[in-house]
């Protein structure tokens, strides 16, 4: 769906910043999420998680369980269904395990009592008898030929033989001559890079309620970032078929990618079903560390090629990820983003992704993308050191622009990269004076943004209301922009329309929330169902004033003659014709169902200034910008929410955020206290600056903005730090002692 | 286990539960109450999600025993607005966009409302250290801080 391409559209609600219709119930405590909803008779679900990083499970006895008074059902793997299709089988063996235990955490067996308490102490009582395998936990270890197997026969095609079986992906992008390139590099540097892997974070556990009957029908309330995803795999894990499920999603406590797989919801059902009751489950914090979608983890190596004056002659990534247990498609995503934000003559890209003994990765914002930006945008800020360059003036001089060829395929269309650089160049920010132990880092961040599968309802209501039904769950303010795009396409006040998110049996198939998608997807969809009700008003008040449907022009909210030849009949409002609306026809609606693509991809430039303590090794974030192009901002508050909340999550993730696991392959810090996210002590202000550089793909020119912020944050906060310290850093999180054995040697 | 009558009194009501000597305030307020309102984040006081008052000291229920609760005065989310009068940190909260997934947010308001009560002018290094305790994974904290502010101005010129 193409851009309007008005000369100026003057948007009358559309860049306002409205109050979000689920405002109220969110400050009074009244929103329910998750966990806040209870039935009668519901049973209270636990889960038994396995100690070990990798074993087989010899066996296991239930009847300890069984046999405690107040507990109703026990399941294992063996009561679920196994899928023929791998990604449900994985969701399965991930929501049980059946012969083998996978990682630290993984569940193995569960129970539904009549408290809590009895839950707790009954999956005390269920003895597994394993046997512990050797474990591997680190990706380049998991590399090597003679590494302990994780799972066997996963590799894709596209893997050389020879490797180890926990190589599951090989894939590389590029274009162009590398080694005419480099020969044409005034100075190259090659530098190898590791992240530690990152959790989302979210602070409301995972949690569900699920009914289930003989029959097959089943129910379940859930925190889920895709309803109908929770649908296909609770319908393939438990055997059913998806219309007999209907899935309502809760109102959700967070989720950055984090909430879109399962985990509980099909346990739950397999208990219910069992029990012959409602049953409720929800995660510990440990639960969700130790079980829940964690980022990958990396290794890369990196090599760029300068000439003095800037230019960048050729690029080369290696990356190695490591998404867990089971295989993955994220380095695909990280090899291709790794470059974006350059037109490069000659660049390759090549990724591994590899099993490892830790939880099944679930994509966190940008998936794979921060992490490999990361250790480009470190080296290209290395090499302006090195060669006394400015680094926004090299990245300028470098920019992916409209006709660029990508580093990983497509040509660019209208993108932002440049405009967004230019006003950081402008920006006090960038020429504010530095102080002693302080230092100043840049980052460029790219994300390609999705659409997807999309239904959108749209109803006139007979006292000239108008109902907007879609089925994304609200993440981050998403009901507010969609009722705004509704109000704007129809010319009513924003207030007179109220969106909700439908439940499974009330609305065809919506891809999950995720890829920054729902503003542009489900905004599209709406505007085009708005613009269908417009036009069947239209088709009715042509009947009635007996002209042309041609002849009828809809402006400010009303159906008006299209010029003096159309006749001088008095404009008839929605209201008007929705209160007739039984005389004219029946009921008016819009409906409308697509595969959304022209999402248009996205660029962003964080600025960041740090003070390192040479004494502790610890950083302090002294002030913080960020820089996006938002195509057009919906809803500037959300917007600008989405920047700040995305800056953050990178600042935990370069500064204090990781998985630390022992030698015994446990995972050592599973609770807040010890995995440490950022609190309101550690921050400065956030200051945002949107820029509005219309996507050709979307009638106001709307891109998606929620994933692109957390792309920057990692390096342009290891830029600041080792200009601020005098050492390169190529470890995140550039955690306290870490800096300080950099700084001290 | 056998469970212990308690009296006490939420937001102004008398109220009369039982419960086990080892279950929560936070449990009791959500399971035994419907008053959902406190969440559980973490359970182990990491995350102020479940932040109320206990006889004027802000508290984690987490961390709280329902029993502790026998003769005191609990304050929590769903007293906070006077009917359909919200205070003003929760009208502020919403006309700023303090919030997007809202779950931290009746722990976060709770907080707020304890500090402004003891200091109504704080500096923004103030409001940061005292939210400290408050989890918020979607905002960046940049706009919770400055609708305590708008708030805080309010209710001194109230």
């Amino acid at each position: 769906m193409a851009f309007d391409a008005q000369a100026e559209r003057n948007f009358k609600v559309v860049g306002t910043r409205v109050a979000r219709p689920d405002g109220i119930d969110k400050v009074t405590g009244k929103a329910a999420y998750g966990a806040d909803i209870s039935a009668p008779g519901m049973l209270h679900g636990r889960i038994l998680r396995s100690p070990h990083a990798h074993a087989r499970i010899v066996s296991i006895d239930t009847s300890a369980a069984e046999a405690l008074a107040g507990v109703k059902a026990v399941v294992t793997g063996a009561d679920l269904a196994q899928p023929e299709d791998e990604g449900f089988a994985d969701v399965a063996i991930n929501c049980l395990a059946r012969d083998k235990v996978l990682y630290d955490g993984h569940a193995v067996a569960a129970v539904a009592a009549t408290s809590k308490s009895i839950a707790k102490q009954a999956i005390r009582l269920i003895k597994v008898d394993y046997a512990v395998l050797p474990h591997v936990t680190d990706v380049d270890a998991a590399m090597k030929p003679d590494a302990p197997v994780v799972q066997e026969g996963r590799a894709l095609e596209t893997v050389p033989a020879g490797m180890s079986q926990n190589v599951t992906t090989h894939c590389q992008f590029g274009h162009g001559d590398l080694d005419a390139g480099f020969a044409k590099a005034d100075k190259i540097i090659e530098r190898s890079f590791k992240t530690a892997a990152t959790h989302q974070g979210y602070i409301e556990p995972q949690a569900c309620m699920a009914s289930l009957g003989s029959d097959g029908r089943g129910e379940v309330w859930c925190c889920t970032q895709g309803q109908y995803m929770v649908r296909a795999n609770c319908a393939a894990v438990l055997g059913v078929e998806e219309s007999q499920l209907r899935i309502t999603s809760s109102e959700i406590g967070g989720g950055f990618g984090g909430k879109t797989s399962t985990f509980i919801e099909p346990v739950a059902l397999a208990l219910s079903r069992k029990a012959g009751k409602p049953v409720k489950i929800v995660m510990t914090r440990d639960e969700v560390l130790k079980a829940t979608g964690p980022t990958i983890s990396s290794s890369m190596d990196i090599k760029i090629g300068m000439t003095k004056d800037g230019r960048i002659t050729a690029a080369r990534g290696e990356l190695r990820y490591s998404g867990g247990a089971y295989p993955n498609a994220t380095v695909d995503m990280g090899a291709q983003a790794a470059f974006a934000a350059y037109d490069l003559e000659a660049v390759e890209t090549v990724g591994w992704n590899a099993m490892t003994n830790r939880p099944k990765e679930i994509p966190y914002r940008a998936p794979g993308a921060p992490t490999s930006i990361y250790a480009v945008e470190s080296v290209v800020d290395e090499l302006c050191q090195e060669l006394g360059l400015d680094p926004l003036d090299v990245r300028l001089l470098n920019a992916a622009r409209k006709g660029t060829l990508s580093s990983y395929g497509p040509t660019f269309n209208d993108i932002g990269l440049v405009a967004t650089l230019e006003a950081a160049k402008a920006h006090p920010h960038y020429t504010a004076p530095l102080g002693p132990n302080q230092g100043r880092g840049l980052s460029c961040g790219f994300w390609f943004n999705f659409g997807g599968n999309t239904c959108v309802s749209l109803n006139i209501n007979d006292d000239g209301t108008v109902g907007v039904v879609e089925g994304n769950p609200d993440i981050g303010g998403s009901r507010a922009s969609i009722s705004m795009m509704a109000a704007e396409e129809l010319g009513v006040p924003y207030d007179k329309v109220r969106t909700v998110i439908a439940d499974t049996s009330s609305l065809g198939f919506n891809d999950i929330t995720d890829g920054s998608r729902v503003t542009f997807a489900v905004g599209l969809a709406t505007i085009e169902a708005a613009r269908a009700a417009i036009k069947e008003m239209c088709r009715r008040i042509a009947k009635i004033w007996d002209i042309d449907e041609d002849a009828v022009i809809w402006e400010d909210g009303c159906a008006k003659p299209a010029g003096p030849n159309a006749g001088t009949h008095p404009p008839m409002s929605l209201a008007e014709i929705a209160a007739i609306a039984g005389n004219t026809g029946g009921p008016i609606a819009g409906h409308h169902e697509v595969n959304a693509d022209g999402a248009g991809v996205s660029f962003g430039v964080h600025l960041c200034d740090t003070e390192v303590d040479p004494e502790t090794g610890a950083t302090k974030i002294l002030r913080y910008t960020v820089f996006q192009d938002a195509g057009k901002a919906v809803h500037p508050d959300y917007v600008e929410g989405q920047m700040q909340g995305g800056a953050v999550q990178g600042i935990g993730w370069a500064l204090n955020e990781e998985y630390i696991y022992g030698e015994d392959g446990r995972l050592q810090n599973a609770g807040f206290l010890d995995y440490r996210v950022p609190v309101a002590s550690d921050l400065p202000d956030i200051e945002t600056v949107i820029l509005e550089i219309p996507n050709p793909g979307h009638p106001y020119g709307v891109r998606g903005v929620g994933e692109t912020p957390i792309v920057p944050p990692l390096a342009a906060i290891a830029n600041a730090v080792s200009r601020a310290a005098g050492v390169r850093m190529t470890e995140l999180p550039m955690s306290p002692p870490r800096l300080l054995k950099a700084m001290t040697g | 286990m056998k469970t212990i009558p308690v009296e006490t009194t939420i937001n102004g009501d008398s109220t009369e539960f039982l419960c086990q000597p080892d279950e929560s305030l936070l449990d009791v307020l959500r399971d035994r109450l419907g008053m959902t309102g406190a969440k559980e984040g973490c359970g182990t006081g990491d995350c102020g999600a479940c932040s109320v008052m206990l006889d004027g000291r802000l508290v984690c229920a987490c961390l709280v025993l329902g029993v502790e609760a026998q003769g005191a005065e609990v304050e929590t989310i769903e007293g906070m607005a006077n009917g359909e009068e919200l205070h003003p940190l929760q009208r502020v909260f919403v006309e700023e966009a303090a919030l997007q997934c809202g779950v931290c947010t009746p722990g976060i308001l709770v907080a707020a409302k304890a500090l402004l009560e003891k200091n109504p002018d704080p500096t923004d290094t103030e409001v940061r250290y005292w939210l400290a305790g408050n989890l918020c994974r979607c905002t960046g904290y940049d706009k919770i801080i400055k609708a305590v502010q708008t708030a805080a101005a309010e209710m001194r010129s109230a």
